[in-house]
């Protein structure tokens, strides 16, 4: 039986991966304060303004993490997440354009989200890379 | 585009991981490349050559 061992290639992007799941994990958690915080622990302005901020800044790290984290990848891996992004993007602006008329026009009696558009956005990119790993795999 | 890549690394005893380690992409590439489901690069290509003391053309192979 073969041995699998992984590479100082596999290592970093492993690395860089579970990096940019932790500054992923600290904006979900930062968002969830920041959305919570004034009707459950404050009634501050001031201290909603700090959680917004915060929220923000981690939002940055997690698109800084997730810059190296792309740049470290081979070509191929790349290529599989500029399509899943390229495909994500071209659904977002498509359907949600759509869920935007619909509720505009007044065609279908629904309230369109911004929470919508995210929802629609996280799915389609992990269906296209379970896709594209696929192929390629 | 076929390759020669598989044999190169079969006569050198290597296996995807060996291969994918020396030109510092994932095993993943490795395999993607040698069933001609993807092309690689022409840096990759050439790193790909240097490694086996070949040229391009020795291991890439245009024809379809």
């Amino acid at each position: 039986m073969t041995k699998i061992t992984k590479t100082d290639f596999e290592r970093t992007v492993k690395r860089n991966t579970r990096i940019l799941g932790v500054a992923t994990f600290a904006w979900v958690l930062s968002m969830a304060f920041a959305a919570f915080g004034p009707e459950y622990l404050w009634q501050s302005r001031w201290l909603s303004f700090f959680a917004i901020l915060a929220n923000a800044l981690f939002g940055v790290g997690m698109i800084v993490a997730n810059m190296k984290h792309i740049s470290a990848l081979d070509e191929l891996q790349q290529r599989i997440q500029l399509t899943a992004m390229g495909i994500s993007l071209g659904v977002a602006v498509v359907f949600g354009l759509s869920l935007s008329l619909l509720e505009t026009t007044g065609a279908l009696p629904i309230k369109a989200e911004i929470a919508h558009i995210v929802v629609l956005i996280s799915f389609t990119y992990m269906g296209t890379l379970i896709v594209a790993n696929k192929r390629y795999g | 585009m076929k390759n020669r890549l598989k044999v190169l690394r079969a006569e050198r005893d290597w296996t995807q991981a060996d291969l994918a380690e020396k030109l510092e992409v994932s095993r993943q590439t490795i395999n993607a490349i040698e069933k001609g489901k993807f092309d690689p690069s022409l840096p990759l290509a050439f790193k790909a050559a240097r490694l086996f003391g070949l040229t391009i053309e020795d291991i890439f192979d245009d024809e379809q």
